[in-house]
């Protein structure tokens, strides 16, 4: 059964902004090249629509795959962080550093080192932008497992393999999945990030770069809310693998 | 021998950055089998180190513990645990939650087999019918019964409870306390009872051991020769009155607030 609420509120909310929006524009007497307004983006978006959906499709699996390679690093180094407390010292200084470092900075240090990799430069970027945040929540996920959980199994006889895979990875999950919540929308700004910053003509990036220096600035906003509608996609995305995978965690009511 | 475990002259302590932190010296505990033994002794006097010490999860300096005439060497498949957080696992039913110790022990075991057993349990703890609900659709009670069942699920030689009914109001408690000696009646098992409460040592016990103040050594140990199932009028008998009046001395005695 749909629940038709559930589906109404947020689009009427959307339509209420976008209204409001276009309100503001017109009371302000505002022109296009300092406030586009939302009657001029669907001109602009199917003017472009064949590149939208081109550049539009490279930026999602760009984002997707570099997450997905986040997903796989940053359960393995919040295992390793959460598992061994010497490792958690040793790295997590490191970890924070990394993640304090501005990632528009590092995009020209990774176009020299691969030039031309253009696909392979995007990736790294969503991954090395998302990965902290999952790795931070999988090794407290797993350091904070009360020992109780632990001794049901130990005392059995169970390796600490059995306990892992039995008990602290499920119940870690919830955690998981908060983090990957994050973790998606930084995938994103690290892919566009690399797709504005080095001109290599791909992504939904490089349509805005190109909008940019044509001065069309309706077709600017509307990149800008393209890539608000793909990065709800993956969110939701996220959401529906989250009430797959640990629906339990929402309690009945809320 | 006939006791079914042997704690003799164990000794123990805790290292930390200030040197040995004595918890137990010399504590000695008899438990035969299929009895019910209940620990009491003053907070923080090491009752938990003592659980540990039994499941085989730590090792004391010095002194043996015997279990079934074999040296306890390693944690075994023939324990079962039950605490006062009922740490059951969210994502699992409540059959689920009472399989798990099934798939550590006898992972050859068909599924039917494991959960026709986890149900006989549930029935007789009366948990019929909450076999497919969550955990967080159990009231406290509820969740403190499916975890003593996942504690004996593989029939084990002997359940540790470390305080497994001390967060339960007052009514609960002693309709889980009617709940252990029913189950005793249907299905024997040895027990070791860690409580804060006299009441529930007495009611649950068939000796109850007081604990002297860290490092804790055996204090005192009371016989109560009275079969089961006990009435819960029991509680209100002269007899008992005067079982609590000596427990209560010696746990004050514990304390250093009494001399001996």
């Amino acid at each position: 059964m749909i629940d038709w609420k559930k589906i109404l509120v947020p689009v009427a909310a959307v339509v209420i902004l976008l209204l409001l929006w276009e309100l503001l524009v017109w009371a302000m007497g505002w022109p296009d090249y300092k406030m586009a307004s939302p009657s001029d983006l669907w001109p602009a978006f199917l003017r472009y629509q064949h590149l939208f959906w081109q550049y539009g499709w490279q930026t999602l699996w760009r984002t997707v795959v570099g997450l997905g390679v986040a997903v796989v690093f940053g359960t393995l180094l919040g295992m390793v962080m959460g598992l061994s407390k010497t490792m958690n010292d040793a790295l997590y200084p490191l970890l924070v550093g990394f993640n304090a470092i501005p990632k528009a900075t590092v995009v020209p240090v990774i176009a020299l080192m691969f030039v031309g990799q253009h696909d392979f430069n995007t990736i790294l970027m969503a991954f090395m932008i998302s990965f902290f945040p999952i790795a931070v929540s999988v090794a407290i996920g797993l350091s904070t497992l009360e020992p109780e959980y632990r001794d049901i199994l130990r005392s059995l006889g169970a390796s600490r393999m059995t306990v892992f895979w039995k008990i602290a990875l499920p119940k870690t999950l919830p955690e998981f999945f908060g983090a990957l919540k994050v973790a998606v929308t930084l995938a994103f700004i690290g892919t566009n990030l690399v797709e504005i910053i080095t001109p290599h003509g791909r992504g939904l990036g490089h349509l805005f770069q190109s909008a940019q220096t044509n001065s069309d600035f309706p077709l600017m906003f509307a990149v800008l809310i393209a890539l608000a509608a793909l990065g709800i996609m993956l969110y939701y995305a996220i959401v529906a693998l989250e009430r797959i995978f640990a629906g339990w965690a929402v309690r009945p009511g809320h | 021998m006939d006791n079914l475990i042997d704690i003799k002259g164990v000794t123990h302590a805790y290292k930390t950055k200030a040197g040995p932190f004595p918890v137990l010296r010399d504590l000695n505990i008899s438990i035969p089998q299929h009895s019910f033994c209940a620990v009491v002794g003053p907070s923080g006097c090491g009752k938990s180190t003592l659980t540990r010490l039994i499941a085989g999860l730590m090792f004391p300096d010095q002194g043996e513990v015997w279990l079934h005439g074999e040296l306890v060497k390693s944690p075994r498949k023939t324990v079962g645990m039950a605490f006062q957080n009922p740490v059951l696992l969210e994502w699992r039913t409540i059959l689920q939650n009472v399989i798990l110790p099934l798939e550590i022990v006898a992972p050859m075991m068909p599924k039917a087999q494991k959960e026709a057993r986890a149900r006989e349990l549930l029935a007789m703890v009366g948990l019929e019918g909450f076999e497919n609900k969550r955990p967080s659709e159990l009231s406290g009670g509820m969740r403190q019964r499916a975890s003593l069942c996942r504690a004996l699920v593989h029939k084990p030689d002997i359940i540790i409870l470390d305080e497994p009914f001390g967060a339960l109001d007052a009514f609960t408690r002693e309709d889980l306390w009617q709940t252990m000696h029913q189950l005793r009646a249907k299905e024997p098992f040895t027990a070791l009872l860690i409580t804060h409460d006299l009441r529930e040592s007495v009611y649950l016990g068939d000796q109850v051991v007081v604990l002297s103040g860290r490092p804790a050594t055996t204090q005192y140990v009371m016989r109560v020769d009275i079969p089961g199932p006990r009435p819960l009028e029991m509680l209100y008998e002269p007899d008992t009155v005067e079982r609590l009046a000596v427990l209560r001395r010696e746990i004050q005695i514990a304390q250093g607030r009494a001399v001996a």
